[in-house]
């Protein structure tokens, strides 16, 4: 379970492109981040690179208590559920491969007030309602650091609340969250601008 | 049940749908070795003389219709970056994914081989060390596909791509079989060519998910 993040020096580079140099970040066990910035600014870059997807220029990601492999969520643009598999098949498999069990998949599911579409095809699922099922996975397994790269950008006013309730109980249980928003996140976090 | 057992029971449900799945390979194997009596004549001898070659390397061409997508479309919903943060390594997923590939449709296929060739003419005597030399060779198509579709990972006419990577690659396999297969059919030692043809199929297994995970980590960077 990772408790701490620590971003040093971290400069990234997309082609001829250097997006920013230089940045500095900690993140402790209860808090979350909001990334903010332009569109383009390297903020999904910067998650991407947290997570070890993305070879950075410079500098270095460095965790205390885990590592990336087994200790991180990273929910991006695309939701990676697969459209001829059910809600439940998916959300199952997304539980148990990152470390929940088949009840955490199932809690997470009513948290998320997916439990009756359970059994649909993902195919069948709105963008909102696969969005959901996506995010649920970040409550079914015990994965401490959350990298989310515009989580709520299709959720309705309502599962915005309960997404922001799901991430106020992460916090309180030692959880950290770093996410690229435009709109504020339903939860108190630190802003940290990208890209100047 | 375990991460990995989990993944392999997927990626199986996922092989057998993914691009038409075993049916498509099927379908156009049925389709060639269907064509084969109308492109060289009702002749019975000659047919017999063709069944075995025909069938084998018809199998090897029809294990390449569903390598595009092997990794493309993980790649493009996202899953990718999913498997690539699970509890295994990404070598360990993509052989998982390999073999799941494998056994969704190569195994069919290679069931369905003997069928062909006795079909067309080959004695029967062949059809059990043909169902072997194809479920050896769909091993090493699959691994050696699969490394041809990682390394086409986000490019343009990826089918194409991975069709010139891997169809050289598929020529040592083809040869190994097919000597085995003629050299049974000729009364000869056919072991020589069934234990190179696993040799292969072992390095393949044991070599290309290396390469598949170093070229998909490039895809995703």
């Amino acid at each position: 379970m990772i408790d701490v993040l620590h971003i040093e020096g971290l400069a990234i580079r997309r082609g001829e492109r250097r997006l920013f140099e230089g940045l500095d970040l900690t993140v402790r066990a209860g808090e979350a981040v909001a990334l903010t910035g332009r569109n383009g600014a390297g903020k999904t870059s910067l998650l991407r690179a947290i997570a070890g997807l993305l070879r950075p220029e410079a500098g270095r990601v460095r965790f205390e208590g885990g590592d990336a492999q087994g200790g991180l969520h990273l929910i991006g643009h695309a939701d990676g559920l697969k459209p001829g598999r059910t809600a439940w098949e998916e959300l199952r498999f997304q539980s148990l491969w990152t470390g929940g069990t088949e009840a955490s998949a199932r809690a997470a599911a009513e948290a998320f007030g997916l439990t009756r579409m359970l059994g649909l095809e993902v195919r069948r699922l709105s963008a909102g309602q696969r969005r959901r099922v996506a995010l649920a996975r970040l409550a079914a397994s015990p994965r401490s650091l959350w990298l989310l790269d515009e989580p709520m950008a299709p959720l309705d006013a309502a599962h915005r609340a309960a997404f922001g309730e799901v991430m106020a109980r992460h916090l309180e249980g030692g959880g950290l969250i770093v996410a690229a928003v435009h709109d504020p996140l339903p939860v108190t976090a630190r802003a940290v601008e990208v890209g100047g | 049940m375990s991460a990995l057992a989990v993944l392999f029971r997927r990626e199986l449900s996922l092989s057998w749908g993914r691009g038409g799945g075993a049916l498509l390979a099927l379908a156009f194997y049925a389709g060639v070795t269907t064509l084969l009596p109308l492109a060289s004549g009702p002749d019975p001898e000659r047919l017999a003389a063709l069944a075995v070659g025909v069938a084998w390397l018809s199998l090897a061409l029809s294990s390449l219709l569903s390598l595009e997508r092997l990794f493309e479309r993980d790649f493009e919903d996202g899953a990718l970056e999913l498997l690539a943060l699970g509890p295994a390594p990404l070598e360990l997923v993509a052989a998982i994914k390999c073999l799941a590939q494998w056994l969704a449709t190569g195994a069919p296929l290679a069931v369905a081989a003997p069928v062909a060739a006795i079909a067309l003419g080959a004695s029967p005597s062949l059809a059990p060390l043909l169902l072997v030399v194809a479920l050896v060779g769909g091993l090493a198509f699959a691994f050696v596909g699969g490394m041809g579709a990682a390394l086409a990972l986000g490019s343009r006419r990826g089918g194409l791509l991975i069709a010139v990577i891997v169809l050289p690659l598929f020529a040592p396999p083809v040869i190994f079989g097919g000597g085995a297969l003629s050299s049974f059919a000729g009364g000869l030692s056919w072991t020589g060519g069934l234990l190179l043809l696993g040799a292969y199929a072992a390095a393949a297994v044991g070599l290309a998910p290396l390469a598949m995970a170093v070229a998909c980590r490039n895809a995703l960077d």
